[in-house]
Order: structure tokens, then C-alpha cells, then sequence
């Protein structure tokens, strides 16, 4: 029971600070991203390339410390946002929906047929933990990381910065009036919150021991966040904060539902379980669209539409 | 109840606006039938927005429209011009990648009997449109726009006719051949609302005049009276 | 490289792309009308496979006749989809859609995994006598495709042009408030937009399967060539999408003498981005 409680606080940080990469992006700046999972792979297999053994079946290992390896998650994560944002940033915000899905896609592809890189389907294992092998100890990594990303983000938003990015998402016109250049800022809280999903990489990547592809699907990098996000409320950090865990609590809760559906649906559970979070979004889009905590500031519904 | 009896458009001291903030703050001015009433004000006046909040397009949070006696306050747009009100908005008045003629037939679109007989009558009132019938309309002159906008209108045969300047960008050439087509139209018995900056022109036009400013009434009197108003004349008539 | 080889890939791009033509002219329609990339239209093309499939294996039917099974089903799923759901948010806030249509494409795809579980299935097993033209080779499941996608094209060709609803539906991707001040109810051509790119992902869907085979996440799979097909034709743009379904379906064909097929998503999405680059608009000039 207690290792179960760890595993799933665990998780519950590492979606968490993926939360608070997706408010960033969405919540603060308008900014879809519906290829989290993208990011969020490149910076595991960054981190597991460089900090595992030597291999002779992937790239590396380098044995590199854990914080190198995170560092350059963030750093291969935001690349890869940089390259992307530059070209759709300018445009409606669904081409940024779609772009980054196919980034997504396409980071997938890689890594499942580029061989050399991480082994293919067959994946990279022996992904070492930093400091120690407890998941107890790593608990207490996740959690502080979370916490900087959390602070971080809450001293941005309250800065200067963050207001521009605010005020770009409510009137973009406005703003541009003032001044600013509304691109470079949308596209530096692109880069900046799919850094972050690169760092969740990372800690995926030592919490778990073993990356393949197949973990990286759409549905439990993307999919589930956007979710925590909108049910916790767009907008607020500790809105995002509150949903990753109450979502992760729902999600893993309907496991033990589904669990006691009869054998023969059994097999269909993660189906059913998708199901029903699938519609539990689109009961929090129409009947309560802020989610459990409003952003902090009155009335922006309206002004979002553009 | 201040609408008077025997009006075909009624606004009755509207309020409303874009959001949460009042444009209009009490907006009241009449059109009988068969009359040509103009508006003019400065730029932001809400002279737009007054339309807009006559067609259903802006809500009105205060206030009351109505049209041959019955309370149309916020109705959607599409009932409006099924009870026989027309519009011609300000900018972006056709549809630019359909031709001509299937702007026409849009207007057309409630109602499509006798289609034919009635695009002939605007062809007739637009002949440069019967040349053009199978040309993009977003391919054409502004005036020529003007034109496809106003038979667009037309063609639902409506007893009213709100028209956000029409002659906006044209040359003096094509603005004077305008007035000459809204007044052939009013003859036709269809009361004509009109906002225009070309005020003098439109006013020697007009029946009778509003002149709108920050979202209120400021005059309202018959054309050649406002004409003759030195305050009119030195405020919104450029001296 | 032969002649032959490279005018047989050359076919199954004309195949594969009149698959995503049929796909993208619904999300460009959407798009146009509705302002918004649908994002659970690949799963409407899966929704419309598997009714066919039912329809084969319920009624004994061959597959071509199961396919007003297909439309009906993607059609009552979509509008009731739009009705129940999307018609609010387009209330309230437009850009809300893009992430309710991106739940819906999960939740479908899990129903239908509820209904006829993970595993891959086909409408017809057994090999059929392929024809043969010259050098090149052709499936009759290929010839229904381009049959089929010939006749529909032509159907929304018409459409389009000659019918006031077609006219109107142009009308309202051009300007939606101007159509409303013209008397057009939009709720309506919505609702017939919704019949209209529903049907049409329906019979992609079917296609789809004839060509290759069902499963829950084809539609899904579908979505990034999809977008990039209508994103190249200029989204928005019905003509455009046809258009760019094609060289998005020969494209991707021809990049395997060189790429793996394994690649083929990323043909489209490098096509996609190519164009974002130098002419967002698209070919034929649809919105940005
Ligand atoms: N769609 C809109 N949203 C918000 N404000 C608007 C909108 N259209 C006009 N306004 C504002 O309403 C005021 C009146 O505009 P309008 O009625 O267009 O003036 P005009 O008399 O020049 O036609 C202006 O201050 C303008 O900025
Ligand atoms: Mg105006």
C-alpha cells in the first residue's frame, strides 16, 4: 500500500509539473499544445541517452548525472519548440493545435524506427535513479523540482512578463499598440513551458527505469493533462496544481473500477476508462468552462474569443 | 412607451454595446414609411452600432427596437429580414468568393420564389450588374461592391432598408450615382435608414436627419433644416 | 528505378489521396464555417468503417452496400455530437472547441474499442483477382476508390455550385455575420455542414479499410495528412482540399522510393510545414 502511494504521488508530480508547463502555454498565453507527449519523450530520451551505462544497442550511454541529463532534456525539448513555434507562431492558433501533433507523431515515428537512437520498439532500459534506488528518496525529487517549477512559474506570472502574456492572450491588438512584440513573447512561453514537459521527461524516464515509444502515445501525454488543466482551471498555477492531482486520483480510481467490471469487458477497461474521462471534459467545458479554481483576475471569457 | 404610432423602425432610447461597455447610451430616432433618414456624427459615434443594434447584431440591454409597431428587441438577424428589414453593413458587405449573381440569390434565400423577376428589376436598377453577373464579386470595384451589396438587400424585398455608408471610398462620380439609386429605391416605398459621412450630400437627400455623437442624440431635425443648422454645420459638416 | 514502379506508386498516391481529399473537404468546410480544425474528424472516418462493418457482418451485405450504414452512422454521431456539445461552446468561447473536439476524438475511438476491441479487422478476407493494366496493378477495393471518390467529388462539385443550401454554405465560410444579416439561418447549414463532412469521413473511412484494414486508431492516424492535405489547398477551400489530399496522397507514395513508409506522416507534415512557411494561405487562398 505504501509503495503504491509512493508510485502514484510520484506520477501525480510528474503530471503536475507537466500541468504546469500546459498553463504556461494555454492557461497564461493562448498557446494550444496538443503534442505534449512530444516534448515530453525527446526530454526522457535525452535524459535516458545521457545518463544511462554505455550500450551498444542505443546511443550512449554517457553516464551522465541526473541533473545534466534534465538540464538537457530541457534543452532538447526546447529546441525542437523553438524550431516549431518559429513557424506557426504567427499564425491562428489552430495550426500551432496541429503542428504540434505532428511533432509529436513524428518524435514518435523516430523513436520507433530509428533504431540507433533508442532501440527501437525494444526501448532503453537501466535508467538509473539518482542518489539512491528508493522510489521514496525520487518522491522527494519530484516533488522538489515541482515545487521550483511551481515558484517559478508563479514569479513569472506575477512578473512583468507575465503580464504582457496576459494581456497578448486578451487583446492582442492592444498590445501590439503597446509596443510589444507579441511574437517573440508567445513564442518565449512556447519554448519555456515545453521545457518544462522536457524536464517531466526526465523524471518519467528515472522514475519509470525503461523508455520505449509505446509509452508516449497521445492519450497519456496530451490527452490527460489537457484535462487536469481545464478541470483545475486554465489560467491559475495552483489550479493546475489541483487538477493534475484530483484527474490523477480520477484516473487512477476508475482503474480499480474498471477492474471490477466482468472479465469479459475487463479486457476493454482502459477503453471505458477513457471513455470516461472523455466525457468528464466535456461536462467541465459546458457546465463549469473555469474549472475548480478561477484564475486569479476577474473576466477574461468574453475577450478570449478575439 | 414613447414609439410612435404609424412608425416602420423604431429605436426608443436604446442602450447597448460591444461586451460590457454601453455604446450607445440611449439612442432614439424614427423612420416613417416611404421617409429617407440619414445619420451623421463623428467617427465612433456608434452611428454603426446603432444599425448593428437595430438588426439584432448588437444586444441591447436597455431600451426597445421596433418595426411596424411589433417589439423586435434583440431578435436574431435571419427572423429580421423574413419580417421585411434589410442591411447593408459598413464593410465586408458581399460574399467575395461567390459571383454576382449568387449574391443576389443569397438574398434571396428566404424566399426563393420569383427569383428570376426579381434579380432582373435590381439588374434593372444595376445594370453594371447584369454585365458582371458571372465575376467573383470579391473581384470588383468598390462601388461596384456597393452595388452587389445594396441588390443583395433588395432582393428579400424588404419594406426597409438600413444602409452603413454606402459611399464610403467611392469617387465623387460613383457617390453621386448612389444617392441616385437609394433615392430610385426609396420611390419603390422602401423606408431608407442611412449612416453617411458624405453628410451634405446625403442630407440634401435626407427627409429628415439624427446627428449622433459619444452614443447619445445630439439633433435630430429634416434635411435642409440640419443643413441650414449653423452648430450642425460647423461641427459635423466640416464649416 | 522503373517506369512502371514509379507509375504504380504514383497510383496508390492517387488512392491514398482521394482517401484524404474526401477527409479533408469536411475539415475544411468545418473550418471555414465553424472556425475550427475538428480534431475528431479522423475518428467520424473510423465511426463510418466500423458501422460498415456491422452492416457486412449484422446483414450479410457486400461492403460498397454497407456504406449507407457507414454515412448514416458518422452522421447521427456528428450531428448529435455538434448538437449536444459543440453548439454550446460556440456560444461561449470558439477556441473551447478545438480541445472538446480533441476529447471527442478520444472518446470515440474509445467506444469503439469498447464495442469491437484492439484487434485488426477487415471487411472481406480471402485474396481478390487483381487487375491488371500494362505494368500496374490494381485491386478492385482500388477501383471502387477512385470510382467512388470520382462520383462524390463531383457530387459535392455540384452541390457546391448549383444548390442554394451549397450556395449558402459557400456564403457562410466567406462571411458568417454577413450571412445571417442576409437571412440565412446558419444554425441550419451548420447542421447540413455537419451532414456534409460527416458523410463524406464516412466513406473515407470505408475506403480506408477496404484498402487496408480496421482499427480503432485509423482514423486518428489519419489526422496529421489530413490537416496538412487541407492546410495545402488552402483551408477553408473544398476545391483545395481535393487538391491537396492528392499531392498529399502521391506524395507520401513516391517518398518511400527514398524514405521508409514507416515516414509517410512526416512527408505529410513536412509538406505542411513547407507551406505554412511560404504561403499559409494555401494553394487556392483560404483563411489563416
Ligand atoms: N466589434 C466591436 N467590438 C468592440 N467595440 C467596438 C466594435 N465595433 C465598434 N466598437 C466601438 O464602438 C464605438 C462606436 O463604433 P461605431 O458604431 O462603429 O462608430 P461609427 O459611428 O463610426 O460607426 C467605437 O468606440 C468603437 O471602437
Ligand atoms: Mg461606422
Amino acid at each position: 500500500m505504501e509503495a503504491y502511494l509512493v508510485f502514484f504521488l510520484t506520477l501525480a508530480g510528474i503530471y503536475a509539473v507537466l500541468a504546469l508547463a500546459l498553463n504556461l502555454q494555454w492557461g497564461l498565453t493562448g498557446l494550444f499544445n496538443f503534442g505534449i507527449s512530444g516534448f515530453f519523450a525527446v526530454g526522457a530520451y535525452t535524459a535516458a541517452i545521457l545518463t544511462t551505462n554505455p550500450s551498444p544497442n542505443h546511443l550512449g550511454g554517457f553516464g551522465l548525472p541526473f541533473l545534466v541529463g534534465a538540464g538537457a532534456a530541457m534543452v532538447a525539448a526546447g529546441i525542437l519548440a523553438f524550431a516549431i513555434g518559429l513557424v506557426t507562431i504567427r499564425l491562428r492558433t489552430d495550426y500551432l493545435a496541429i503542428a504540434t501533433i505532428g511533432i509529436a507523431e513524428i518524435v514518435r515515428l523516430v523513436f520507433m524506427n530509428e533504431a540507433w537512437i533508442g532501440y527501437g520498439v525494444r526501448g532503453i532500459p537501466g535508467i538509473p535513479r539518482p542518489f539512491s534506488p528508493d522510489p521514496v528518496v525520487f518522491l522527494g525529487v519530484v516533488a522538489v523540482l515541482l515545487l521550483l517549477v511551481f515558484l517559478a512559474l508563479e514569479r513569472l506570472r506575477r512578473s512583468p512578463w507575465g503580464r504582457v502574456l496576459r494581456a497578448i492572450r486578451e487583446n492582442e491588438t492592444a498590445s501590439l499598440a503597446a509596443g510589444k512584440n507579441v511574437l517573440r513573447f508567445r513564442l518565449e512561453a512556447f519554448v519555456l513551458g515545453s521545457m518544462f514537459m522536457g524536464l517531466a521527461g526526465s523524471l518519467y524516464a528515472h522514475f519509470v527505469g525503461f523508455i520505449s515509444p509505446e509509452a508516449f502515445d497521445p492519450l497519456y501525454g496530451t490527452f490527460l493533462i489537457w484535462v487536469m488543466l481545464i478541470a483545475g482551471g486554465s489560467g491559475n498555477n495552483k489550479g493546475a496544481l489541483l487538477g493534475a492531482f484530483a484527474i490523477w486520483v480520477v484516473w487512477s480510481g476508475s482503474e480499480f473500477l474498471t477492474g471490477m467490471l466482468p472479465p469479459g469487458l475487463s479486457t476493454q477497461a482502459s477503453a471505458v476508462r477513457i471513455l470516461l474521462i472523455g466525457l468528464l471534459l466535456q461536462v467541465i467545458l459546458l457546465w463549469r468552462p473555469e474549472g475548480l479554481l478561477k484564475e486569479e483576475r476577474p473576466a477574461l471569457e468574453k475577450t478570449r474569443k478575439k | 412607451m414613447t414609439i410612435p404610432a404609424g412608425s416602420l423602425l423604431a429605436l426608443d432610447n436604446v442602450y447597448g454595446g460591444y461586451g460590457g461597455v454601453d455604446i450607445l447610451r440611449g439612442v432614439t430616432m424614427t423612420v416613417q414609411p416611404g421617409e429617407i433618414v440619414v445619420i451623421i456624427g463623428p467617427n465612433g459615434a456608434g452611428k454603426s452600432t446603432s444599425m448593428k443594434a437595430a438588426f439584432g447584431l448588437v444586444n441591447v440591454r436597455e431600451g426597445r427596437v421596433a418595426f411596424e409597431g411589433r417589439d423586435i428587441t434583440n431578435w436574431r438577424a435571419d427572423r429580421l429580414v423574413k419580417l421585411g428589414m434589410g442591411f447593408v453593413p459598413q464593410e465586408h458587405n458581399v460574399f467575395p468568393s461567390l459571383t454576382v449573381q449568387e449574391n443576389l440569390e443569397m438574398g434571396a434565400y428566404l424566399n426563393p420564389k420569383g427569383m428570376r423577376a426579381r434579380m432582373d428589376k435590381i439588374f434593372g436598377i444595376f445594370p453594371r450588374l447584369a454585365e458582371r453577373r458571372r465575376q467573383a464579386a470579391g473581384l470588383m470595384s468598390g462601388g461596384e461592391r456597393q452595388m452587389v451589396a445594396m441588390g443583395r438587400a433588395l432582393m428579400a424585398e424588404p419594406r426597409m432598408l438600413l444602409l452603413d455608408e454606402p459611399t464610403a471610398g467611392l469617387s465623387p462620380l460613383f457617390i453621386e450615382q448612389t444617392f441616385e439609386r437609394v433615392v430610385e429605391i426609396n420611390k419603390l416605398g422602401i423606408g431608407i435608414l442611412m449612416v453617411e459621412q458624405n453628410a451634405k450630400q446625403a442630407l440634401a437627400i435626407a427627409h429628415r436627419g439624427y446627428v449622433l455623437a459619444m452614443g447619445e442624440n445630439r439633433f435630430e431635425d429634416t434635411g435642409p433644416n440640419l443643413l441650414a443648422n449653423r452648430e450642425v454645420a460647423e461641427l459635423f459638416l466640416g464649416g | 528505378m522503373y517506369l512502371a514502379d514509379f507509375l504504380q506508386l504514383l497510383v496508390y498516391g492517387v488512392i491514398s489521396g482521394s482517401i484524404l481529399a474526401l477527409g479533408a473537404i469536411g475539415v475544411s468546410l468545418i473550418f471555414g464555417i465553424l472556425r475550427f480544425a475538428h480534431f475528431a474528424h479522423g475518428d467520424l472516418m473510423t465511426v463510418g468503417a466500423f458501422c460498415a462493418l456491422a452492416a457486412v457482418t449484422g446483414l450479410g451485405l457486400p461492403v460498397i452496400a454497407a456504406i449507407p450504414f457507414a454515412i448514416l452512422g458518422a452522421v447521427v454521431v456528428a450531428v448529435g455530437i455538434d448538437q449536444t456539445i459543440y453548439r454550446r461552446l460556440r456560444r461561449t468561447a470558439p477556441v473551447i472547441l478545438l480541445i472538446s473536439s480533441f476529447g471527442m476524438a478520444m472518446a470515440l475511438r474509445a467506444v469503439i474499442q469498447i464495442i469491437w476491441g484492439t484487434q485488426d479487422r477487415v471487411y472481406q478476407s480471402g485474396i481478390q483477382l487483381p487487375y491488371r493494366i500494362g505494368d500496374i496493378v490494381l485491386q478492385p477495393a482500388h477501383v471502387w476508390i477512385l470510382a467512388g471518390t470520382a462520383l462524390l467529388v463531383a457530387a459535392v462539385h455540384l452541390f457546391l455550385q448549383k444548390t442554394s443550401l451549397g450556395k449558402a454554405m459557400r456564403a457562410m465560410s466567406d462571411n458568417m455575420d454577413l450571412a445571417r444579416v442576409t437571412g440565412i439561418n446558419a444554425e441550419r447549414v451548420i447542421i447540413w455542414t455537419w451532414v456534409m463532412g460527416a458523410g463524406l469521413a464516412a466513406v473515407a473511412g470505408v475506403f480506408l479499410a477496404m484498402d487496408t484494414r480496421l482499427h480503432p486508431t485509423m482514423g486518428w492516424h489519419m489526422m496529421l495528412p489530413i490537416f496538412a492535405a487541407a492546410i495545402l489547398g488552402g483551408i477553408g477551400k473544398p476545391y483545395g482540399a481535393i487538391l491537396g489530399g492528392l499531392i498529399i496522397g502521391v506524395a507520401q507514395e513516391l517518398s518511400t522510393l527514398w524514405l521508409s513508409p514507416a515516414y509517410k506522416p512526416a512527408v505529410a507534415f513536412a509538406i505542411m510545414v513547407f507551406m505554412l512557411i511560404v504561403r499559409p494561405q494555401g494553394l487556392l487562398g483560404g483563411r489563416r
